[in-house]
């Protein structure tokens, strides 16, 4: 039988581990406190892929390790599929997840009158950047798991429309 | 007041939402991994995983009050239990016992045999020093602060560092007294 823990040790460690380094550690400094964020997702997408991917034949192409992490490894993490992938052929994927589980007790407020306030981040509220932090650590993860299974890559999030959180994947050439 | 929660461990565990272990083990790994590289000292990092451990007993112990339908212990004796029996089961999926009681019943022993965090781990020589586990203590300590027990939880046992189980010391210092958010009369 697989061994499981309760979903909410799993959602307070990731939230502490966010805070940790996005407040305590490096609370002025948000791009590297997003590098250790991700670089942790990395680890556990590089252990997990090992474990996932042992008794499998090698993947034949790109696409077939990325429909690997849509169906199998999506399945054994969150318990469900991702709902939609996109490709251009050209090395871009885009992994969507219309309910993504680590975003799902997440709300951001819009706030549509007073986005002019920090120049800096035009259209992007507070809520905003936390939640973007939180997305460090599954982009980590993906990218471990393809760098595991040798195809480099960048990995981003885009939440634009709320709990639906899209993965782009872009394949090093 | 009833004394003893209506509800089991084990059936509080089967009910909740469930995730597969190891994502929760790995994830725990990494993180100490990178405090070790971020961090020089291997005190701050057991210092930085017990602060951890504390912010999460604070946000849990609302999920294990409302989930388990426990209410007030009639002394720390039954708390000590309650941790062992219900909170490390509805949590982590495995049991743990008390025992060492000393006379006057504020400090005890909580044994765990069993401990997902530490599936796949061994510390490698560079790592002494380090209390692995040390999340597990700050949830502890954090959870029964917010139930008005100051306590003080040390590792005396680690299989990590060649024991035989995992033994934590449980200490009560301090019930503060509950105080209403408002005051009669002043």
């Amino acid at each position: 039988m697989v061994r499981e823990v309760a979903e909410s040790c799993v959602d307070t460690m990731l939230m502490e581990m966010v805070a940790m380094y996005s407040g305590r550690f490096y609370a002025n400094k948000p791009e590297l406190a997003a590098r250790r964020i991700e670089a942790i997702g990395y680890q556990v997408g590089h252990q997990l892929s090992e474990r996932y991917t042992m008794e499998r034949p090698r993947f034949s192409d790109h696409l077939e390790a990325i429909k690997f992490i849509c169906k199998d490894f999506w399945s054994e993490v969150f318990k469900k599929q991702i709902d939609n992938l996109k490709t251009n052929h050209r090395g871009t994927f885009v992994l969507q997840d219309n309910k993504f589980r680590w975003l799902s007790r997440v709300s951001v407020e819009p706030s549509p009158e007073k986005e002019t306030e920090d120049p800096s981040t035009p259209g992007e509220s507070k809520a905003a950047q936390a939640v973007s932090m939180y997305l460090y650590f599954p982009c980590g993860i993906i990218r471990g798991v393809l760098s595991n299974l040798g195809i480099p890559c960048a990995v981003s999030a885009d939440i634009s429309s709320l709990p639906t959180c899209s993965f782009v994947i872009r394949v090093k050439a | 007041m009833a004394p003893v929660g209506p509800r089991s461990g084990d059936a509080i565990f089967s009910s909740i939402d469930r995730v597969n272990a190891e994502l929760f083990t790995l994830t725990y790994g990494a993180i100490v991994r990178q405090l070790l590289t971020d961090l020089e000292e291997v005190e701050e990092v057991n210092k930085q995983l017990d602060q951890m451990g504390y912010n999460i007993g604070i946000r849990l112990i609302d999920e294990f009050l409302a989930k388990s339908g426990v209410s007030r212990c009639v002394d720390f004796k039954e708390t000590a239990e309650m941790i062992a029996k219900v909170g490390f089961k509805m949590f982590l999926g495995v049991t743990a016992s008390v025992s060492s009681w000393d006379a006057d019943g504020t400090c005890c022993s909580i044994i765990l045999e069993d401990n997902p965090l530490v599936d796949f781990v061994e510390l490698p020589d560079t790592c002494q020093g380090l209390y692995y586990c040390n999340v597990l203590s700050g949830v502890i300590r954090g959870a029964l602060e917010m139930v008005s027990m100051k306590t003080e939880v040390t590792w005396t046992r680690d299989v990590l560092r060649g024991d035989d189980a995992y033994e934590l010391q449980v200490k009560l210092l301090k019930q503060v007294a509950e105080e209403y958010p408002y005051k009669d009369d002043e």
